[in-house]
């Protein structure tokens, strides 16, 4: 690998290293979004994250409400944090978990104040926040200090051929130097969950992705389904593009774990890792903004993202790195690329080449480089809804 | 060695995946299995769109496509060497 092994990040109060540098302005539930985007607006420099949701939710869901938005501001990319809720309780219990990473945080409550108090309080502290940010300096951090996640989409064969190859080009060479990794998409792995279990670093580790398979397949799929999922997996989009069952897009999405390294533990959906350095499975939606948000929760920093049709996601917080190997979708869509790996079609560039160019990506968007998303505006930040509110 | 119209992941494969785009009924196609590099060659027997799968032997009713050295699904209506191999001829197991 000829890649340099350094980058230049910004390291946090708690020792992580983020890639970018938000002042982000969250939302504790969808009707504190106006406030929030009303502060985004007064403040240059920051950046709000209007979402759908957290009213009303309970047990797991409700954990997994507080666990995103936790997370969210907890990420590396995000140097300090406004969040508004419409009553101080919930909202203070987001600031506190925010808190446990040692960044500037502050809480806000709409009721007893109105939007009108609210925006001109939380703008305030938010011009205070940015002012600090911006005087941050990025600093030479090690390859080992980034957090890589992975989700495919808009899928086709040649994803499994080139574009998730690369991928797991990428994480076979640097999950060994100590980078953290995460692979997802639980319903994408129908007919390909047994290989995916021998992937696992530990008879437990495959036992646990077994479990937590079965459970989306017997409480999701199973519980809704009507008469198959074959018009919703595979997608519309990944018909046209080649791929005629679940079963071999499954295969394709499982080249993005490379050859050699195992995974050390499944993680539930917004869950970070605990276990140090290595790849790690994340129980999650297959849909790609679902997917990569609670990805960016989880704290990853970097995402890389294999797409054969051409998926345009993006995240506010999350620089999704977007790489192809179909010649169509470059010649028609390349604005949306970052890395074009089509080279593999053709045999003009090897997989250890591609793999290279991806980590040569990462290290210049770790470096400041904007995503073709980023620089498309695409901010996509979607909350995972386990069932309906209370 | 040229550039291919044509993949194959595994030696066990049925199923070969169009590269180019533009391939017409009647192309010769050179193909190319990436596990060991090695080659052949293939005439097909339709129109086949980039990224879709082309049968490398006759396949009957109830066949298991194989691609990746692995089950995608069952054929259900029958198939001859060079044809489009997709959603009208291929199925999953599951759901």
């Amino acid at each position: 690998m000829s890649t340099q092994k350094t980058f230049m990040g910004y390291r946090r109060e708690n020792g992580r290293v983020g890639v970018r540098n938000y002042v982000a302005i969250l939302p504790l539930d969808d009707i504190s979004n106006a406030a929030c985007e009303a502060v985004a607006n007064n403040i240059q420099g920051t950046i709000a994250l209007p979402h759908a949701y957290g009213r009303l939710q309970f047990g797991e869901d409700l954990d997994l409400h507080f666990r995103t938005m936790i997370g969210t501001g907890s990420n590396p990319n995000v140097a300090a944090c406004v969040v508004i809720g419409i009553e101080p309780v919930w909202t203070q219990q987001v600031v506190d978990g925010i808190a446990a990473t040692g960044k500037p945080v502050a809480g806000f409550a709409i009721e007893k104040n109105g939007d009108i108090t609210t925006i001109a309080n939380a703008s305030r502290k938010a011009k205070e926040f940015v002012h600090w940010a911006t005087e941050q300096q990025r600093e030479e951090c090690d390859i080992a200090d980034l957090w890589i996640s992975t989700k495919c989409g808009e899928s086709d064969t040649t994803s499994g051929i080139g574009s998730n190859p690369t991928v797991g080009n990428m994480y076979d060479k640097l999950i060994p130097m100590g980078i953290c990794g995460v692979f997802g998409e639980t319903s994408e792995l129908t007919g390909a969950e047994h290989l995916c279990a021998k992937r696992a670093a530990t008879p437990e580790v495959g036992e646990k992705f077994m479990k937590t398979f079965q459970a989306y397949q017997d409480d999701v799929i199973e519980a809704h389904k009507t008469t198959d999922l074959s018009d919703s997996q595979p997608t519309k989009g990944n018909i046209e593009g080649g791929l005629s069952t679940i079963e071999e897009k499954a295969f394709g999405n499982l080249e993005k774990i490379g050859k050699k390294v195992s995974f050390i533990d499944v993680l539930g959906p917004a869950e970070e890792p605990a276990k140090g350095p290595g790849l790690y499975f994340m129980d999650s939606s297959s849909a790609a903004a679902e997917c990569v948000t609670l990805m960016a929760a989880g704290g990853f920093v970097v995402h890389a993202f294999p797409t054969g049709q051409g998926n345009i996601i993006g995240n506010p917080i999350l620089p999704v790195i977007k790489i192809t190997a179909n010649p169509r979708t470059m010649r028609t869509m390349s604005e949306h690329i970052d890395v074009d790996v089509t080279g593999i079609l053709t045999r003009e560039l090897t997989m250890d080449q591609a793999g290279d160019k991806l980590i040569e990506m990462i290290i210049k968007t770790s470096n400041g480089r904007m995503t073709a998303a980023e620089a498309l505006g695409h901010k996509e930040f979607v909350m995972t809804k386990l069932y309906r509110s209370a | 060695m040229g550039i291919p119209q044509l993949l194959v992941h595994d030696k066990r494969d049925n199923v070969g995946v169009v590269v180019v785009e533009n391939l017409k009924a009647g192309d010769k196609m050179f193909c190319v299995v990436t596990e060991d590099n090695s080659d052949f060659t293939l005439v097909a027997k339709q129109d086949v769109p980039i990224g879709h799968k082309v049968a490398l032997v006759d396949l009957k009713k109830g066949d298991t496509v194989i691609k990746y050295g692995e089950d995608i699904g069952r054929v259900i209506t029958p198939l001859a060497t060079g044809e489009h191999v997709h959603v009208h001829n291929l199925k999953t197991k599951r759901w």
